[in-house]
């Protein structure tokens, strides 16, 4: 029987060379300091991804979009068996999708993991959280719930009120003047088609980044002698540490989506009043928050111009970290890319509490 | 050191049948597959879902068709029985037939010709007998089912024979 095994194993080597990726995986080493446990959040990132996928494809067996969306997913919940596990699991998994991929982000960020040459890393990484924020908009409302409703309808006052193109852009983003069946049937071609289909080449690229640069060394390792640096081989500890993670995720997300099952809530009804305390999901709460408050401080419309200015500048400037610190010889720039990561953390931080304190 | 399985000091050795090595590897196995089982047990069930409900369906024991006793005779409508696909025959003679209405071939759904009076599959040319379901030519290994067929005021009920 093991003789028959290691023959076919060592057929399929000899075809595909398997051994060799091994034995590169075991040449492979990942710096060992005691900032290492940041480096587990791009797996925890991907685990998520690969469970999205997975109770994505799922529901997509039983969810239909257009008039009938509430319908489907109502039957999910409540009539297929199981159901409302998966479709708990595929809400609780988006939203700590999210979560480890800002860990991971302000990780990088602080450990200046995007210094040359791994730049195109960081800019993939950015596109792919701001995808995965599409995702999360643009499933957001395929349950056709009250809740899906109207933050679709607020989500889409965003772009409606940029100067010119605004109001045609949102009309054409929404299938209509108001959210109605023609938003859910294309928010779901993009959700299930169209990000997919982006989303995969620019993670398998920025995999590929990281097998290709390894993990970087923050600063502070970086500055001991090469001999006075720790690591362990990637293959098997690495590895087996990394799944030991994903066993952990693993774990949360079951008692998570179990023990709290996400809420199927009201039918929407675009005659009904919005219901007292709606609120955007925790992930827009910042950029809510920082629109609400422009909107306090300037006059009319301007606040809003003002907030959205202001949003898209410090992204452009968060994107474009590594062009103005480069190296690891920055020098003085590399500890203002620090107060400014410190910074953007604090004024997420900030207006989501804020956000959540005034809806009170 | 001892060759005999089991004492003590091959298991603080993990040495041997059962040794520390094998017991930690059983019991890892044994985790995954608690693993696996709780994982593949509501997947499986999610994805049965329909099966289940169609078996559910497919347990009825009769159906009335309320406005069937209108059919004329020589002709016929299809009907279902629980999920399957059905037929029932109004003979000129008036005589009154219920068959299952899948071709016991390769299951594609047969149909009444009046002008031959006989049960025909356009999938591979198989023919029944359009009173007893018997099949008289073609592929068809065995006769089609027939259901009992009671015409009353309420409609035509038909149930398992």
């Amino acid at each position: 029987m093991g003789k028959a095994i290691s023959s076919v194993c060592a057929w399929v080597d000899e075809r595909l060379g398997v051994s060799d990726l091994v034995e590169f995986a075991k040449q492979k080493t990942v710096p060992l300091h005691r900032h290492s446990f940041w480096y587990y959040w791009g797996g925890l990132s991907l685990f998520f991804f690969l469970v999205q996928a997975l109770t994505g494809v799922l529901l997509l067996i039983y969810y239909r979009p257009g008039p009938d969306a509430f319908e489907s997913v109502r039957q999910i919940t409540f009539e297929i068996h199981f159901g409302w596990l998966v479709r708990s699991a595929h809400s609780w998994a988006s939203n700590l999708m999210i979560v480890a991929i800002f860990v991971h982000m302000f990780s990088v960020f602080l450990m200046k993991a995007y210094r040359k040459p791994r730049e195109f890393g960081w800019w993939t990484g950015v596109v792919l959280l701001m995808m995965t924020m599409l995702f999360g908009f643009s499933g957001y409302l395929l349950p056709m719930n009250e809740l899906a409703y109207f933050a679709t309808k607020v989500g889409l006052e965003i772009p409606a009120s940029m100067p010119g193109i605004g109001p045609k852009l949102a009309a054409l983003v929404r299938g209509g003047l108001e959210v109605n069946e023609f938003t859910v049937q294309r928010f779901f071609a993009l959700h299930v088609v169209v990000l997919p289909a982006v989303f995969l080449p620019l993670l398998a690229f920025q995999l590929w980044l990281v097998q290709k640069h390894g993990n970087a060394w923050p600063p502070a390792e970086e500055r001991k002698p090469v001999e006075a640096r720790q690591t362990i081989p990637f293959f098997p500890n690495f590895l087996m540490k990394d799944l030991a993670m994903w066993l952990i995720a693993l774990n949360v997300l079951a008692v998570l989506a179990s023990l709290f099952p996400w809420e199927l809530g009201q039918p929407a009804d675009a005659l009904k009043p919005a219901p007292p305390g709606i609120h955007p999901e925790w992930y827009y709460m910042s950029s809510f928050q920082v629109l609400k408050l422009f909107g306090t401080w300037f006059p009319g419309a301007s606040g809003e111009a003002a907030g959205i200015v202001i949003f898209t500048l410090g992204l452009v400037l968060w994107i474009l970290i590594p062009l103005y610190d480069p190296t690891r010889t920055a020098g003085r720039r590399g500890r203002n890319a620090t107060y400014f990561g410190l910074f953007a953390l604090a004024v997420l931080l900030v207006t989501t509490v804020w956000g959540y304190v005034g809806l009170k | 050191m001892s060759e005999q399985p089991g004492n003590a000091a091959d298991f603080l050795e993990g040495e041997g049948l059962f040794g520390r090595r094998a017991f930690v590897r059983v019991a890892l196995g044994g985790v995954g597959l608690c693993y696996a089982a709780a994982l593949g047990y509501p997947v499986y069930r999610y994805l049965a879902s329909p099966v289940e409900k169609a078996a559910a369906m497919a347990a009825i024991t009769e159906v009335t068709l309320k406005d069937a006793a209108k059919l004329p005779a020589g002709s016929a409508l299809m009907f279902k029985f629980g999920p399957r696909p059905s037929l029932l025959i109004h003979h000129k003679d008036g005589k009154w037939v219920a068959l299952d209405a899948v071709c016991t071939h390769l299951g594609c759904t047969v149909h009444y010709e009046p002008e031959n009076n006989r049960i025909h599959c356009a999938c591979h040319g198989g023919v029944y007998d359009s009173e007893s379901g018997r099949n008289v030519s073609g592929p068809p290994p065995r006769p089609l089912k027939q259901y009992k067929v009671a015409v009353t005021d309420a409609g035509v009920r038909i149930s398992r024979a």
